[in-house]
This record gives C-alpha cells, structure tokens and sequence, in this order.
C-alpha cells in the first residue's frame, strides 16, 4: 500500500541560496529516483536553531512530502542524508490519516498566507 | 440538631471549588498534534524545557503520548531545546 511521508531536514548556513536551491533539487531527485512521488515541499529559509549543531546555530530548514510504497525508499533517502555532508539533521515520519488531514490543512494555510504576503507587497 | 448548614463561620471558608481540567484535544478536537509548531508545544513544558506531567496540564493520556511524540521530534529537529534555562 502506498504511504505518505514528511521528510525535514536542515543545511548548513554556509551554503549560499543557489546551493540551497541545488540541494533541495538534489534530494527532490533522490526521492523520484526511488520510485516516490513528491506532494509538498515547504522552504523554511534560514532559522535559528534551538542549540548548535556542528558548532553551528543557524540552518536552512525544508520540508518535502511525499507518497511512495515500501520501507526502502525511507532507507534509501536516509543514506542519502548520512551521505550528504552538507545535511545537519534529517527527520522522516510517516503520516498517518489524521497528520494527512492536517498536512492537506496547512497546505492551504500556507499557500494562502503566500498570497496574502504578495498582496500585501504589491498594494 | 445541627446540619452544615447551620454552621456559620466568622471568616468564609477559603477551601475553594476546584475547577474541573479537561484535555483540551480532546475538547477541541484536534487529532493530529504538529511538531513543526514550536510555540503550541511551548505550552506543555516547563521552564527548562522538560514536559510538562498529565496531572498538571490535564491532557489524556491517548493525547500526552501525542505531546511527548512531537515535542521529542522538535528537539530533535533543534526546534525546541533538549535543555534549557528560562525558556519562557
């Protein structure tokens, strides 16, 4: 049966936006390679973290959901991660029905906060 | 003879009515609790940063395991601190 999940993970602020960009287009890759298919994706930008992590204390969040059907995909994608050095933390959930319901609401939460922000600039 | 209510006291009894906790998931009706979401989860730990017990928040246990879940997934994700002093 096919599942959704979240993946999270944050870059290191050395990175400048292109590689982050290039970064997330990698991983986007990574988890279309392995047979998923991407729902969401959410760019955080550039937070502080909650303590340091490599003696860093900020990052780059960004979030991808997606659907796909097997555990191998998730393990794949976390060797990736493992791989990746410029990767500080990863987090992978699956979403079950109730955080799928959710995940749908802030979709639309989010986009709609996107079209208010470009509304509130242009006027 | 004497029933309670003929006791009378000089000074009202300070013994108040103890107001009844509810789980607020519960009472609201949420079923997913989002670990993204740093500032809800502020709400069900101390200072420190540790969690807050059922008894003191009131939430049910079906819920506190929920809480405990995704407070654990944003420390992990450096959200939230793992240890803190005066986080509030």
């Amino acid at each position: 049966m096919e599942k959704r999940y979240e993946t999270v993970f944050i870059l290191t602020p050395v990175l400048s936006d292109d590689q982050t960009k290039e970064t997330a287009k990698k991983f986007k890759k990574t988890i279309i390679d392995l047979g998923g298919k991407i729902v969401n994706e959410e760019n955080w930008g550039l937070k502080k973290l909650a303590y340091p992590i490599q003696k860093k204390t900020t990052g780059f969040y960004y979030l991808i959901e997606f659907s796909g059907e097997g555990q191998e995909i998730v393990n794949n994608l976390e060797i990736t991660y493992k791989r990746d050095e410029r990767i500080l933390r990863f987090l992978t959930v699956a979403l079950d029905k109730h955080a799928s319901a959710y995940a749908d609401k802030r979709k639309g939460l989010v986009a709609e906060a996107k079209t208010k922000k470009k509304e509130t600039a242009s006027s | 003879m004497s029933s309670p209510k003929d006791i009378r006291y000089l000074n009202p009894p300070t013994a108040e009515i103890k107001k009844k906790k509810y789980c607020r998931f519960q009472k609201s009706g949420i079923k997913y609790i989002d670990y993204k979401d740093p500032d809800f989860l502020l709400k069900f730990v101390n200072e420190q940063g540790k969690l807050l017990p059922r008894r003191l928040t009131g939430t049910s246990l079906k819920f506190q395991r929920k809480v405990a879940q995704a407070v654990k997934r944003a420390r992990h994700l450096s959200l939230m601190p793992y240890v803190a002093d005066l986080m509030k």
